[in-house]
């Protein structure tokens, strides 16, 4: 028979515990790319020009290289200078900096759409930078870009599987395992396909939940 | 002499090759209020933003209560202002909007709370007590919850108001506040600003389309004409007789839309 029932079922639970793996790398992963893209947009829209233009030329390298290249280097080449990080967290820098370019993107354009009143008004009451961001732009600027960031979640989500290539021990790293011990690659590489298939579901599906939910709130906050 | 709250000395303002403020001279006594009118493009919005410091200056000093605002003394000259400077000057001066520019996801109380808070430094119960006050003397006691975008035009205006007034400035810009509005809802925010003249000492420079308000409001009306002023004097002159054929031409035409 091509597809081995008992077999699939044998090696179900070794791969729900990888799943977790796979879970926590993406959250991390996510977390670290939510706030290092809110800092980089940020920096990149600052009016100091030291600032500004080494952030949008970091922003850009980083977008323009291949993350698998990016994870390769933080694990194997970061050692050369003195920093050895165990895979995990090599893998979760990774896919954190990669996407965090992304979202800094995503987030900046929620932060240019916030419009030259809010600033104004925020100048006029003699709010500092910070009080501006914090209460008055980021506030604004966030709502409208979540389902954008909720997509790079999703993709963040697809490309744990190249952690396999660091022997991070996630969902496609413990898929080969089985199937080199067994012989039979079937099952486990479907399973781990049919993983992704339903968890990206459930993620669009939140993702437009919250996309609903947030419609809701911001006609609340339309009148300016 | 008392010392003017504002003096425009020599501000030249430009945008690229164009000029939109050419030299201006204007004095600004302590709780006068004065209108500034004129067709647009004359560069009378411009003095209200140079005053809220949101547009650099090209040329030139401008002084609020007797100190410069864009520049600060340094060993007896005066040198461009450092951001700590402008923002111990800014703090005079409260400014409303055409566009309210209201921050919308916050009910009308908070965005009176914000910069007390913050900038003031009140506890919240205070910056708290301070708001409704305020919004209750607006008139919005009954809307301190509401969001802007739950308040008609002329509301978010009046929060605007009060939003500025929690700040206690000494001076307060009008910019066009009732441009954007209905022409409903433009009394409601004309007696709010008509109250606040009769109750605070306060020094009010505006803006304004509303020929009708500055003539019975404003102790003097400045005609704005091609980055300068061309004309100005008590309302009951100007309006009634303008020496100047081009503030003619403008009441003509303004009276002739109404």
């Amino acid at each position: 028979m091509f597809w081995d029932w008992n077999y699939a079922w044998e090696i179900l639970p070794t791969l729900m515990r990888a799943s977790v793996v796979t879970i926590q790398a993406t959250l991390l992963g996510f977390l670290l790319a939510a706030i290092l893209g809110l800092v980089l947009a940020i920096a990149r829209m600052s009016r100091t020009v030291w600032i500004s233009v080494p952030t949008a030329a970091a922003v850009e390298f980083i977008r323009s290289t291949p993350v698998l290249i990016q994870i390769f280097f933080i694990f194997f080449v970061f050692p050369e200078f003195g920093l050895v990080l165990p895979a995990m967290t090599a893998g979760v820098i990774a896919l954190g900096l990669h996407y965090g370019a992304y979202c800094s993107e995503v987030y900046r354009a929620g932060l240019e759409n916030v419009p030259k009143g809010q600033w104004e008004a925020s100048i006029a009451l003699n709010l500092n930078p910070f009080i501006t961001y914090r209460d008055i732009i980021i506030p604004q600027a966030i709502p409208p870009v979540v389902p954008a960031l909720g997509n790079y979640l999703v993709a963040l989500f697809k490309e744990t599987p190249l952690l396999s290539a660091i022997a991070v021990l996630e969902l496609m790293q413990t898929a080969k395992i089985l199937g080199s011990q067994s012989f039979r690659y079937v099952e486990p590489i479907t399973l781990v396909g049919a993983f992704f298939l339903i968890m990206s579901l459930v993620a669009a599906a939140l993702i437009r939940q919250v996309e609903a939910w947030l419609n809701r709130t911001l006609r609340i906050g339309a009148g300016r | 002499m008392t010392t003017p709250m504002i003096k425009f000395e020599d501000v030249t303002k430009r945008y690229g090759d164009l000029t939109v403020l050419d030299s201006l001279n204007l004095e600004v006594a302590p709780y006068e209020k004065v209108a500034i009118i004129g067709p647009s493009g004359s560069g009378k919005t411009t003095v209200l933003r140079m005053l809220m410091t949101l547009e650099r200056i090209d040329g030139g000093v401008i002084y609020v209560d007797g100190e410069p605002l864009t520049h600060m003394r340094k060993n007896g000259s005066l040198v461009p202002a450092d951001r700590r400077y402008l923002r111990r000057m800014r703090g005079n001066i409260g400014m409303v909007f055409q566009h309210f520019n209201l921050f919308p996801h916050m009910t009308s109380l908070k965005n009176c709370m914000e910069a007390p808070i913050h900038v003031l430094g009140l506890s919240k119960r205070e910056a708290e007590e301070r708001a409704a006050e305020l919004l209750d003397m607006v008139g919005l006691a009954d809307k301190m919850d509401h969001y802007p975008s739950q308040l008609s035009g002329g509301q978010r205006q009046r929060v605007a108001i009060a939003r500025a007034l929690a700040m206690r400035p000494k001076v307060m810009l009008f910019d066009e506040v009732t441009s954007a509005l209905d022409p409903e809802l433009v009394g409601e925010v004309l007696n709010v600003i008509r109250k606040l003249g009769e109750q605070h000492n306060l020094t009010m420079l505006m803006v304004t389309h509303q020929m009708g308000f500055a003539k019975e409001f404003a102790d003097r009306v400045c005609f704005f004409y091609d980055g300068n002023i061309a004309e100005q004097g008590k309302p009951e002159v100007i309006f009634s007789d303008p020496k100047e054929e081009r503030t003619r031409q403008f009441l003509s035409a303004v009276l002739e839309a109404s």
